[in-house]
């Protein structure tokens, strides 16, 4: 027992308001607490062994005293009291950091740990307290609390020793069906009955009991996460037959499409391209979805963390991250939310400072995005995170050779993340908040940072290299291994804290750790010396195709490597394809179903669209200037608050460069998800041809977040949409390079209704910029200049913001446009000409949202003059596939006709006046529709 | 052809515009070296020959305990007082955002004028956006002769210029406000301070950077005919008075 006497802790106040408390009452009075009057925020550090004589020395590591005021052991002033310290285990920068330049400075101190303390001034009841702490204050994954008492800080180092036994199972031929779904449960293994079936069979025949941590290793391995069950599933559709596995048909395009600058698709941890000699690019993106609706901000932060990691998995060099967000709308009923579910407003704010913290601290620009919003996202965001790196070495991909060590290098491990591949492959219920804690964590961008030091740009220190993502050092090693076999021993990780059971130490998902297979050690050793990066030899890889880990000496894991990663039994499937309607509508039927519309005043409520309005507040919280190379950047324009269509990355002494684009469109997707995949293939496309990319240079990422595929018109939509995206590929000649999947976004509120997220298939783009001289952004820039249309515009509605907005639901979902494909490549050749002052994709919203945005972005006015026999009302709000506002110069009018022929029309041109003229006599103000646009939030 | 004096990119884990930085030397004319923490452990003596020395943007040590603090206190245990004697010999430093708050939790910048700090943006946020600065000291030796505004993106959530008015005055009556944001002040700095320089005029610490304008292109209104105030004025002098 450690005396009392010797634990202390410090408060830590701000001399002027603490920007937290002003946005933490905003946040009470959203929750629709009015008694509360402030909140007074302190930070608090627990301190174990100082004595009072260190006081001062303390205070002068963890304060500035010009802005800080430190009390000692200091009693709550007064009024509700919440204190909330990390959970043990629980990254904890600021502790670790005080720890480490505390012993170097030789303060003695053994244990440190954060905490925040509240002084909640008003009169909130007790019912109100609960909700305040709950949804405001305190997370139960990472954190815990006291209320008016202080809180206990528990230290990792106290934590008990989890028992290290080796569990085991023995397996029969004779182990029955509700034997296997009891062994299953039991340990959250999430394998199907079949699947039980076979490991049940493969003990046996081995004549052994299975031990745990194999159970456990193979339940990883198998898990929908990391082995894509249903990507490989074989799906019978409704009318009987048998479709081809839905990765196979993505691999098989891009194998036929055949382009010339694909390096490496579908294979390891992220796509490569190459679009000059001696220069790959390694484009990834994948989701965090679970993780984010339970913890916002460490889910969102190691999502990029995880990404990151795959493009230095892949021998990358990082150079810029991407995000697309799915939350519910911000004004949803705290009074209607489902248990257990965090408000949409928290969610978002969790996850962009999670998002910001990762890319502003491990210096990456984060530079492309989207933000959407929908009554299917409340319970289950969605949050995808994507990675761009680059290397200036030929590519070679090599397997571990036996003699080749083993290395684990970057963080530590601990218990942090144990089961992450299982549990995300699992629908959530009311309790997975509180069940799944150890599945969340919060990231260490530093020590990221330094892998990407180390690793960056020292390919020649290993052979091959994984990451530590989902299943931790099994799946990496394991995935290493397969076909060569290694024998590792456990005992010398090192860990954040003593006690860890070996299958905790095998499973865990610490984040910021990366594996290697190495000939010689020295030479990395050498390097992550320099760098400050903690690495360590378990074993090698030896060529007996066994994977054995031990611990201490002790058998923990003995495992033939081709039943780990063969022995699946492959899924069989269900699929009820999707039947939609796809019959025009007629003018009449326009006008029956949305009546006459004001044209003006659907602009302004189109703009003021969550899916539509300004997205400067989040984008200006992630730094997309670092590096010098944000060419087009997420935000341009007159004034700087405009929207770009895609971004264009180019090294400042570069002639040349890359842009990215995404498409996405879920209300799309509830009606036609075939047609939804072709519209946002095409959108994607649409985003980087914009900005001055080479259509012919296109590569595409798929990630799908979908529904419970056990349900066979989830699935049946899920194979709907791989043929519109491999229709789409072929159709541009753009091959896909990467993908992935998260299934099961699905939730079961205790009001026992189902919640699935609408399909949501996310396409990222990536294409060379052959001149960084020459790109385009959309906002206007000269008045004369004239504005021409490209593309045909017809009467779809299903899934448009006109729709939403009218709460139309169904229509017809736009159709691909055949001459697509011809059109952007004569786009791109009179971008390159110079013939475009500005470009602007027609998406969400229509023309009309287009033309103001253009108008906004440059703040120049428009008038648009297209002969009103030529138009219908829905031509302002169609969102037709295909389709671009260009602005030209006078003189470059017939050169456009030249090439574009009836395909481009004149429909009006920039004045200098601040209007936007509509044909029927109405306008526009540009700062009328700014105020729509950017809104308040 | 004059020498290219040699500049010492001081990093700690975090830091991340050391690239950034290092190519606005190159193009002003200067060769780097970047030296981490754990290369001044082994050899502290290696920042002296440096003519220059720049302590770079980022996160260094995550901000844990301040932004630049822990930095700082590791700059202060390994180097003693050779940053003083570096400008004593009349060698330029320049600290850039956390570089900045680096150079003001060292007290570098404090000399003659008081306490000083940067506080969390009045927004309470992190912000990145354009700025433009008016160069405002003759005294210091990175902005003087330079007459025209800089543009360049600020990317911090800490860099609210903190003293008290008599602090503030002294600063202004011995000519070392180097560097005001004009059109906006993005952070609430007190007197729009977005860079002050010591009293020898050699040390330079401020939140904007300026080594990401320093090709014409990186403007984000290039495209606009209405781009100006490239930065590589600011790193040319500084090299122009290493190489003197």
């Amino acid at each position: 027992m450690i005396p009392q006497s010797s634990l202390h802790f410090l408060t830590l106040r701000a001399r002027a308001e603490d920007p937290r408390q002003k946005s933490l009452v905003q946040n009470v009075h959203a929750l629709g607490i009015s008694s509360v009057r402030s909140i007074k925020v302190a930070d608090l550090l627990f301190l174990r062994d100082v004595s009072t004589d260190e006081f001062s020395a303390i205070e002068s590591i963890v304060a500035e005293p010009l802005l800080q005021m430190v009390g000692w052991n200091e009693e709550p002033h007064a009024g509700v009291v919440i204190e909330t310290s990390l959970i043990a285990g629980v990254t904890d920068p600021v502790a670790n950091e005080f720890l480490r330049i505390a012993r170097k400075m030789g303060v003695g101190v053994t244990d440190a740990l954060s905490g925040c303390r509240y002084e909640i001034e008003g009169n909130p009841t007790p019912a109100e307290i609960d909700l305040i702490v709950r949804k405001l204050l305190a997370n139960p994954v990472i954190e815990h609390w006291a209320i008016n008492e202080p809180v206990q800080p528990s230290f990792a180092s106290d934590s008990a020793a989890s028992v290290s036994t080796v569990g085991e199972y023995l397996l029969t031929h004779n182990t029955t069906d509700a034997e296997l779904q009891a062994l299953g449960k039991e340990r959250a293994l999430a394998l199907d009955i079949e699947e039980l079936r076979v490991v049940r069979d493969h003990y046996a025949n081995e004549g052994r009991p299975a031990r745990d941590v194999e159970l456990e290793m193979i339940a990883q391995t198998w898990s929908e996460h990391c082995s894509h069950k249903t990507f490989r599933a074989r799906i019978t559709t409704d009318d009987g037959s048998v479709v081809e596995p839905l990765i196979a048909q993505l691999r098989r395009t891009t194998d036929e499409i055949d382009a010339p600058f694909v390096v490496s698709s579908f294979v390891g941890n992220a796509g490569i391209v190459s679009y000059e000699d001696n220069i790959t690019f390694a484009v990834k993106a994948e989701t965090h979805n679970h993780p984010s609706a339970i913890e916002p901000f460490g889910g969102a932060n190691t999502g990029v963390g995880g990404v990151i990691r795959d493009v230095i998995g892949a021998s990358h060099q990082p150079i810029a991250c991407t995000n697309i967000l799915c939350f519910g709308p911000s004004d949803f009923p705290v009074s209607e939310l489902p248990d257990g579910v965090f408000h949409p407003q928290q969610i978002r704010a969790g996850v962009v400072a999670g998002i910001a913290d990762y890319g502003n601290k491990i210096g990456l620009p984060t530079i492309a995005g989207a933000v959407l919003y929908d009554n299917g996202y409340i319970a289950n965001p969605l949050v995808y995170a994507g990675c761009i790196g680059i290397a200036h070495e030929p590519y070679v991909v090599e397997q571990p050779q036996p003699g080749d060590r083993v290395v684990v290098l970057g963080g530590r491990t601990g218990r942090d993340g144990l089961r992450g591949a299982t549990f995300s492959s699992m629908t959530m219920d009311a309790t997975t908040g509180d069940v799944a804690g150890a599945s969340v964590q919060i990231g260490d961008p530093i020590v990221e940072k330094l892998l990407i030091d180390v690793l960056g740009r020292s390919r020649h220190l290993y052979r091959s290299i994984t990451d530590c993502g989902a299943g931790g050092l099994s799946s990496a090693i394991g995935e290493m291994a397969e076909g060569v076999g290694a024998r590792v021993e456990l005992s010398g990780l090192p860990l954040k804290y003593p006690g860890l059971a070996p299958w905790e130490i095998w499973l865990s998902e610490a984040q910021e750790r990366m594996v290697v297979a190495v000939a010689d050690t020295a030479p990395l050793f050498a390097a992550c010396e320099r760098y400050g990066v903690e690495c360590i030899d378990i074993g090698e890889f030896t060529g007996d195709e066994r994977l054995v880990v031990t611990y201490e000496g002790t058998t923990v894991v003995d495992i033939d490597t081709n039943f780990l990663h063969d022995g699946r039994p492959q899924r069989r499937l269900n699929a009820v394809m999707p039947k939609p309607d796809r019959s025009p509508m007629s003018d009449e039927a326009f006008s029956s179903v949305f009546g006459s519309l004001d044209i003006a005043a659907t602009t302004l409520r189109l703009l003021a669209h969550p899916n539509i309005a300004s997205k400067e507040s989040i984008i200006r919280r992630y730094d997309h200037e670092i590096g010098g190379a944000t060419l087009v950047r997420p935000i341009i324009g007159a004034n700087n608050d405009g929207h770009a269509d895609g971004v264009v990355l180019a090294e400042p002494l570069s002639s040349s460069g890359i842009a990215v684009g995404i498409g996405v469109n879920p209300w799309m997707g509830i009606i036609d998800a075939g047609r939804m995949a072709l519209a946002v293939v095409d959108e994607a496309m649409r985003n980087v041809v914009a900005v001055g990319a080479d259509p012919r240079t296109v590569a595409l990422l798929d990630n799908f977040s979908w529904g419970d595929p056990q349900r066979p018109t989830t699935l049946g939509e899920l194979v709907a949409a791989v043929d519109g995206c491999c229709q789409a590929a072929r159709a541009f000649g753009a091959p896909f390079v990467s993908g992935k999947d998260s299934l099961n976004n699905e939730y079961f509120g205790s009001d026992n209704q189902r919640h699935a997220v609408p399909p949501t298939l996310v396409i990222t783009a990536m294409a060379h910029v052959p001149v960084a001289d020459a790109v385009v952004t959309p906002d206007l820039k000269q008045s004369g200049n004239v504005l021409i249309l490209l593309g045909r515009t017809l009467c779809e509605f299903g899934g448009s913001h006109l729709a939403m907005l009218n709460n139309v639901a169904g229509g017809v979902v736009p159709s691909f446009d055949a001459k697509a494909p011809q059109r952007y490549q004569k786009l791109h050749e009179a971008i390159l000409n110079g013939d475009v002052e500005s470009c602007h994709d027609v998406s969400e919203g229509g023309i009309a949202v287009a033309i103001a945005e253009m108008a906004m972005a440059g703040r120049l006015g428009v008038e648009i003059s297209v002969a009103s026999s030529l138009i219908n009302d829905w031509w302002y709000f169609s969102e037709s596939c295909g389709r671009f506002i260009l602005e030209v110069k006078p003189e470059s009018v017939a050169s456009i006709r030249d090439q574009f022929g009836d395909d481009a029309q004149i429909i009006g041109h920039v004045v200098n006046e601040q209007t936007v003229s509509l044909v029927n006599g109405q306008s526009l103000t540009i700062e009328e529709m700014l105020t729509s646009w950017q809104g308040t939030s | 052809m004059s020498v290219r004096p040699t500049a010492a990119i001081l990093v700690a884990p975090g830091t991340n515009r050391d690239r950034d930085v290092a190519l606005a030397l190159d193009l002003a004319g200067a060769d780097s070296v970047v030296v981490s923490i754990s290369d001044l452990e082994r050899d502290a003596n290696v920042i002296d020959a440096a003519q220059m020395i720049v302590i770079a943007g980022g996160f260094s040590f995550a901000d844990a305990l301040g932004s630049g603090h822990v930095f700082a206190l590791e700059l202060e245990m390994l180097l003693g007082d050779r940053l003083q004697q570096a400008v004593s010999k009349g060698r330029p430093i320049i600290g850039i955002c956390n570089g900045f708050q680096t150079l003001v939790r060292m007290g570098l910048l404090s000399n003659g004028a008081g306490p000083m700090a940067l506080d969390h943006n009045e927004s309470g946020l992190f912000d990145c956006r354009w700025v433009t600065l008016q160069p405002s000291s003759e005294t210091c030796v990175w902005t003087k002769g330079i007459h025209e505004n800089l543009e360049c993106p600020i990317a911090h959530g800490e860099g609210r210029f903190t003293a008290d008015a008599a602090v503030v005055s002294r600063l202004q009556s011995s000519d070392r406000v180097a560097l005001r944001y004009v059109n906006g002040n993005p952070n609430g700095s007190v007197d729009d301070i977005a860079g002050i320089c010591d009293e020898s005029g050699l040390v330079l610490g401020l939140m904007p950077h300026p080594e990401n304008h320093v090709v014409p292109r990186q403007h984000p209104k290039f495209l606009r005919q209405s781009h100006q105030g490239l930065s590589l004025d600011l790193f040319r002098n500084g090299v122009t008075h290493a190489s003197a």
